[in-house]
C-alpha cells in the first residue's frame, strides 16, 4: 500500500517557457538547467557598437571563426546552473577545507623531506600565477562567448581558477607558517627565473589571442591537459617518496576539478568538431599548436621535479592529450 | 614536538596574499596590449593598488555562503510550486508586476553578468577585477532564480512564456533593454558608474526593492524569497558601486568632471527608467507598499540627499535635472499608466481602471496632482469601457531617442502641454523628451543615432508586417490573452474560476 496525501490539482496551461518548449519539440516540464540557461543571451536589434570596439556587437558571433548553426547544441553534460555550480564546488571545498585542517593540526608538513618542502615551493606555488592566467582567459571566453551554454561554463571555471589560485596560495602560507614570504618567492621565480619563463611567455602570449575559441582551446585543453596530470599526478607520486602525502590530499580539489573540466569540455570539442570540416580543421590546428607549445613550456619544470623521467613523462602527457582529442574528433 | 607557533592573518592581510598578490605586470606582451580598454575613456589611474577591496571574500567562503542560500531558495521555490502558491496572492492583477519584472528586469540580470565579465577582464587592476567577476557570477545567480522562481507562474498565467524574444523586440522593453545597452557599449568605468553606483548604489532601492515589498505585501512568496536571498549579494554590490567611485575621484582631479557627466547622463537615464516602477507600484500592485512619490522622497531626496552631501568633499554636485525629476515624481506613474492604458493591445500585460478604493488611495497620495489632472481621465476611460468603448489607441507614438519612452510626459509645470525637444545631427532631426534626454544626446550624438526604435523599425517594415496584428505575432503574444484589457481576460476568468473553487472547497 501506498501513502497518497490528497492535494488540490490544478491543470497548468503550459509546462515551460515558450522559447524552451520550441527547443524541446513539445511543451513539456524542463529542467532547471534548460530554463535557467536557453536563449538567455540576447541576440538581435541592439541599439550601439561597443565604444571600446565599434567593429562588433555586443553579442557577435563573428568573434570567433567557428561557426555554429546553433550556439546550445553545446548542453552541460553537467547541467551547472549557479545553484548546483556553488553547491558542487561548496562540496569540494569542504573536503579539502578538511584535508587543510588535519594536515595542520597534525602538522604532516612538517613529515615531509625539507628538500621536498623547498621544491614545492619552486614547482607549485607560481603555478598560482598561471591559474590567475586562467581565470583572465576563461573570463575572457566567457565575455566574447555566443550563447549562455558556452559563456556560463566559461564563467564558472574562471571563478574556479581563481578558487584553485587560493588553494594554492594556502599551501605557500602552510609552508612558511603564514609569512607570505613563500609567495613573494614564487612571484619573483615566476616573473624571473629561468624555469618558468617559457610558461609566462606563453601565457601573456594567450591574453592578447583574438579567437575566443582558439584562447579555451589553448587554455582549457593544451595547458590544462599538461597542468593537472603533470603537477597533480606525476609530480604527486614523485611526492610520496619525499613523504609528501600531505600534498596528495591537498591535491584532491585540483584532481577532482580536473576531471569535471574535461567532462563539459571535451563534450564542447565534440560537437564543434562534428558541426563542420572547417570547425575539425580549425580546433585541430589550434589544438596541434598550442599542445606543442604547452608541452614545451612545462618541459623544464618537469625536468626540475622529475629528472631523467620527465621526457617520458611529457610524451606520454602528450599521447594523452591526442587521444582525448581523437575522440572528440579533433587530429593533433 | 614542540607545537611551532604560527603567525596570525588578518582578514585584510589573508585576503591580500590570496588574491592582490596573484597579478604582475607582463612584458612579454605590453600591458596596453592585454588590458586595451580601460584608458581610453579619459580616467587617470595613477595607482591601482589604491583600490579598497569593498568586500573580501575568497572563494572558498564565496562557494560556502552562496551555496548555503541556493539550497534555502530552491526549497522555498519548490514548496511555493508544490502547494499551488499562486493561489495565495492577493488578486491576479498582481501577476502582471511579475510579467514586468520577467521581462523588462530579468534580462538586465543577465547583461549585468556579461558587462561585468567583461569588466572584470579588462581592468589592468586585480581588486576591482575580483570585484567585477563576483558580481558577474551573482548576476547570473538573479536572472537564474528569477526565471526559475517565476517559471510556476508561467504555468498558470498569461504574458510570461517569451521573455527573452520579448526583451529584444517588444516596443516598452527596449526602454530597459537600450539602457543597459548604453551601458554595456559604453567603457569600463562608465560602465561601473552607471550600473554600478547610479543604478545598484543610488537607485536601487527604487528599482529592486519596491518590486520585492510589492511581493511580500501581495502574498508572493517565491519572488520575495528570492529578494530576501538576494539582499546580501546587493549589498556587495553596493559597496562596489561606491568604492569605484571614490577611487576614480581619488585618484586623479582630472576625473571628477568625467565623473560628474556620467553621473549626470546616468541618473537622468535611471529615473527615466524608474517610470516602470512608478507605475507599478502606484498601479498595479492591489495592496500598495507606498506610492512613488513617498519613495522618492524617502531613497532619493533623503538618501540621496545624504549621499551627494557626502561625496561633496570630491567637488560632486547632485546630478544635474534632480530638482525635475522630483517635480516629475507628482506626475509620471499617472502619466505611464495612461501610456501603457492606451496601448495594452500591444503589451504582454494588462491594464485596468483602478477601484474606487484604489483611486481614492492615490488622490490621497497625490493631493496635489491626481484629482486635478488624472482621476476625472480615468473616470472618463471608465464610464468609456463599461459603455462597450474600451479604448485603445491605434497609432504608433513618436519615441524619445534616448529612453525611448513613447513622447507622452507633459512640461512638469504645465501637466497639460507635452514636453518635446529636439536636436539637429548631420542633417537629421532628433526628438527627446526632456532636459535631461537632450543633453544626453547632445554630449554623444553619434551613439543615440544607432538606437534601434521600435516605432521607426516598425514603420521601415522590420518587425513583422505593416499592420498591428503582424507585429504582434512577431512578438511571439498570443493575441487576446497576453495583451488587451485585464477585465475579461484569460487570466482574470481563470482566477476568479480558482477562488470560486476555493471558496466551495
Amino acid at each position: 500500500m501506498s501513502l497518497e496525501i490528497k492535494t488540490n490539482v490544478i491543470q497548468p496551461r503550459r509546462h515551460t517557457y515558450s522559447h524552451i518548449a520550441k527547443r524541446l519539440g513539445a511543451d513539456k516540464p524542463a529542467t532547471r538547467y534548460q530554463e535557467g540557461t536557453w536563449d538567455l543571451q540576447p541576440t538581435v536589434n541592439f541599439h550601439y557598437r561597443p565604444t571600446w570596439k565599434p567593429d562588433q556587437e555586443l553579442y557577435d558571433k563573428s568573434l570567433t571563426s567557428i561557426q555554429m548553426e546553433d550556439w546550445y547544441t553545446f548542453n552541460d553534460p553537467r547541467q551547472m546552473y549557479y545553484g548546483t555550480y556553488t553547491m558542487a564546488r561548496h562540496k569540494m571545498m569542504e573536503a579539502e577545507e578538511s584535508h587543510f585542517k588535519f594536515i595542520d593540526k597534525s602538522n604532516m608538513i612538517g613529515l615531509m623531506d625539507a628538500d621536498w618542502q623547498q621544491k614545492i615551493k619552486t614547482f607549485l606555488l607560481p603555478l598560482r600565477h598561471f591559474e590567475w592566467g586562467a581565470n583572465m582567459n576563461n573570463c575572457d571566453c566567457s565575455d566574447k562567448a555566443y550563447g549562455t551554454a558556452i559563456s556560463q561554463v566559461a564563467l564558472f571555471a574562471a571563478m574556479d581558477r581563481l578558487g584553485m589560485a587560493q588553494i594554492i596560495s594556502r599551501v605557500g602560507l602552510l609552508l612558511d607558517d603564514n609569512t607570505g614570504k613563500s609567495l613573494d618567492q614564487a612571484k619573483v621565480d615566476w616573473l624571473e627565473s629561468d624555469l618558468w619563463q617559457g610558461v609566462r611567455k606563453m601565457v601573456e602570449d594567450s591574453f592578447v589571442l583574438d579567437d575566443w575559441f582558439e584562447l579555451l582551446v589553448a587554455q582549457n585543453l593544451c595547458m590544462d591537459g599538461v597542468v593537472f596530470p603533470l603537477f597533480y599526478h606525476y609530480f604527486e607520486d614523485a611526492g610520496i617518496r619525499q613523504g609528501g602525502t600531505a600534498m596528495s590530499m591537498l591535491n584532491e580539489f585540483m584532481q577532482d576539478w580536473g576531471k569535471d573540466e574535461k567532462r563539459w569540455l571535451d563534450q564542447l570539442l565534440k560537437v564543434t568538431a562534428a558541426e563542420s570540416a572547417e570547425n575539425a580543421a580549425l580546433l585541430s590546428k589550434w589544438a596541434a599548436t598550442w599542445t606543442e607549445r604547452a608541452v614545451t613550456a612545462f618541459t623544464p619544470i618537469a625536468k626540475h621535479v622529475l629528472g631523467d623521467e620527465a621526457a617520458d613523462v611529457m610524451s606520454s602527457i602528450r599521447a594523452e592529450i591526442t587521444k582525448r582529442a581523437k575522440k572528440s574528433g579533433i587530429e593533433i | 614536538m614542540a607545537e611551532k607557533r604560527k603567525k596570525k592573518l588578518g582578514i585584510k592581510q589573508r585576503y591580500s596574499m590570496l588574491t592582490r598578490g596573484l597579478g604582475w605586470d607582463t612584458t612579454y606582451q605590453p600591458m596596453d596590449k592585454v588590458f586595451p580598454y580601460d584608458n581610453y575613456e579619459g580616467i587617470i589611474i595613477h595607482d591601482w593598488e589604491g583600490w579598497e577591496d569593498p568586500f573580501r571574500l575568497t572563494m572558498d567562503a564565496y562557494w560556502k555562503f552562496q551555496s548555503e542560500k541556493e539550497k534555502k531558495l530552491y526549497a522555498v521555490i519548490d514548496s511555493f510550486a508544490q502547494n499551488n502558491g499562486h493561489l495565495g496572492i492577493t488578486d491576479a492583477r498582481y501577476v502582471n508586476a511579475i510579467k514586468l519584472f520577467l521581462t523588462g528586469v530579468s534580462p538586465l540580470e543577465y547583461q549585468a553578468a556579461r558587462g561585468f565579465t567583461h569588466v572584470g577582464r579588462q581592468f589592468r587592476g586585480v581588486g576591482p577585477r575580483v570585484a567585477c567577476q563576483m558580481q558577474a557570477i551573482d548576476e547570473l545567480r538573479h536572472v537564474q532564480t528569477q526565471i526559475h522562481s517565476m517559471s510556476h507562474y508561467n504555468k498558470f498565467f498569461d504574458g510570461l512564456h517569451s521573455a527573452p524574444h520579448m526583451h529584444d523586440r517588444v516596443w516598452y522593453l527596449s526602454v530597459p533593454k537600450s539602457f543597459f545597452d548604453d551601458a554595456r557599449t559604453a567603457g569600463p568605468f562608465e560602465f561601473l558608474t552607471s550600473i554600478s553606483f547610479a543604478f545598484e548604489y543610488v537607485l536601487t532601492n527604487l528599482l529592486f526593492v519596491p518590486f520585492m515589498s510589492g511581493a511580500a505585501f501581495n502574498g508572493d512568496m517565491a519572488t520575495v524569497t528570492f529578494g530576501f536571498s538576494a539582499q546580501s549579494d546587493e549589498a556587495r554590490h553596493m559597496t562596489l558601486g561606491l568604492e569605484v567611485i571614490k577611487f576614480m575621484l581619488e585618484q586623479d582631479e582630472r576625473n571628477i568632471p568625467i565623473v560628474q557627466r556620467w553621473m549626470d547622463k546616468w541618473f537622468w537615464r535611471g529615473t527615466r527608467m524608474l517610470t516602470l516602477v512608478g507605475m507599478m507600484m502606484d498601479y498595479m500592485l492591489p495592496k500598495r507598499v507606498m506610492s512613488w512619490r513617498e519613495a522618492w522622497d524617502i531613497y532619493f531626496t533623503e538618501a540621496g540627499g545624504a549621499l551627494f552631501a557626502d561625496l561633496a568633499r570630491y567637488g560632486i554636485k547632485p546630478p544635474k535635472y534632480a530638482d525635475i525629476a522630483t517635480k516629475e515624481a507628482e506626475h509620471i506613474s499617472h502619466q505611464a499608466w495612461n501610456i501603457f492604458y492606451n496601448y495594452t493591445h500591444a503589451a504582454a500585460f494588462h491594464t485596468w481602471i483602478p477601484e474606487k478604493e484604489e483611486l481614492d488611495w492615490l488622490s490621497e497620495k497625490y493631493p496635489d496632482t491626481f484629482d486635478k489632472y488624472y482621476r476625472p481621465r480615468l473616470e472618463y476611460l471608465d464610464k468609456e469601457e463599461k459603455a462597450g468603448r474600451r479604448f485603445y489607441n491605434d497609432i504608433l507614438p513618436m519615441l524619445c531617442q534616448v529612453c525611448q519612452i513613447p513622447m507622452g510626459f507633459t512640461d512638469m509645470d504645465d501637466p497639460t502641454t507635452i514636453s518635446f525637444h529636439s536636436s539637429e545631427y548631420q542633417g537629421n532631426k532628433y526628438h527627446t523628451c526632456s532636459h535631461g534626454c537632450k543633453d544626453i544626446f547632445d554630449y554623444e550624438p553619434e551613439k543615440y543615432v544607432q538606437a534601434w526604435l521600435p516605432v521607426h523599425q516598425i514603420y521601415q517594415g522590420n518587425c513583422g508586417g505593416a499592420e498591428v496584428p503582424d507585429v504582434l505575432k512577431w512578438y511571439n503574444f498570443n493575441l487576446g490573452a497576453d495583451n488587451m484589457e485585464y477585465q475579461g481576460s484569460p487570466d482574470q476568468k481563470l482566477w476568479d474560476e480558482w477562488q470560486a473553487h476555493r471558496k466551495k472547497a
